[in-house]
């Protein structure tokens, strides 16, 4: 049985390839190029945006900002992080400027324990058990549905947690890249990764009971 | 050492889930954890639910930008390039 989620779906050296075309298009005065990829990096960017200023017109405006500083930046690129870690640590760098400027505090403290410990007897074993629902949740609830639920369990998320699950589950970084782009330590990250599916988890449980068996 | 650490309660299975599928278990925990679930359908069903999880949030498709967004970062390229090049 594989142990691991292996997603490197936009790290990938053909995506590489394209992203250092795409750049270089760019720098040569080719506007299609630069809009695509704003196209391809924009919603990440204004999601993890969002984790750290206080309204989605704020998040806008820090990524268009951040777009900016790209393009004005551009001839310093050299290429040693990936495209996308590069532009998301600028993105993550301004948010963290405006959030502070803003005053809303970014800080969430993470309770212990991913479930309720009355879930558990007092040998640590399960005392609830978690309902089987898996194989025909997409059946009985619908895949658009789902994903629907996924996204508003994803709101739910505290920020911090949100970023990191977004940046590694949604998007697809490496846990590395992850790490990087929002100067965390690999043992923050897991907590906080660790914590957000938990509760990714739940929600989706919780629908599932909903909407009975 | 090896062999004598008490089997995982079902309690901490839950949190080591996550590391599992990161594979950032070293090799005696991942046995250990493994050999729990052999034994646990209740913590293998937990275990399947949070890759059901990662699986459908992999699915998530980002929007695209409106024809007005486009429309909009055209003309910031347009700008940056006009600065760029001079008068």
């Amino acid at each position: 049985m594989p142990t691991t989620i292996i997603r490197r779906r936009k790290s990938s050296p053909a995506a590489h390839a394209d992203e250092a075309g795409l750049l270089e298009r760019l720098r040569g005065g080719d506007e299609a190029a630069f809009v695509t990829l704003v196209n391809r990096h924009h919603d990440a960017m204004v999601r993890l945006a969002a984790t750290f200023v206080a309204s989605r017109a704020l998040a806008e405006e820090v990524v268009q900002d951040t777009w900016i500083g790209v393009l004005r930046g551009i001839d310093r690129f050299e290429g040693r992080s990936s495209l996308r870690t590069w532009l998301l640590s600028i993105l993550v760098n301004r948010a963290r400027t405006t959030a502070v400027r803003e005053s809303r505090s970014v800080a969430i403290g993470d309770p212990t324990g991913v479930l309720d410990r009355s879930r558990f007897d007092e040998t640590g074993g399960w005392a609830t058990p978690p309902e089987h629902w898996i194989e025909d949740a997409e059946e009985r609830l619908g895949a658009a549905a789902l994903a629907a639920r996924l996204r508003e369990a994803l709101q739910g998320l505290p920020a911090r947690q949100r970023a990191v699950v977004m940046l590694r589950d949604v998007d697809g970084l490496d846990a590395d890249e992850v790490c990087a782009v929002l100067a965390i330590s690999a043992g923050n990250m897991r907590v906080l990764l660790h914590r957000g599916r938990a509760a990714l988890r739940e929600a989706l449980a919780s629908t599932m009971r909903e909407v009975g068996t | 050492m090896i062999g004598t650490r008490p089997p995982l309660a079902c309690i901490e299975v839950v949190e080591l889930v996550s590391d599992y599928l990161e594979g950032t278990l070293s090799r005696s925990e991942r046995r250990r954890f493994e050999r729990h679930l052999a034994g646990c359908p209740h913590c293998t069903e937990y275990l399947a639910q949070m890759r059901a999880v990662l699986r459908l949030s992999g699915r998530l498709v980002p929007a695209d930008l409106t024809p007005q967004m486009r429309s909009e970062f055209g003309e910031l390229y347009r700008r940056w390039r006009a600065e760029r090049d001079g008068p």
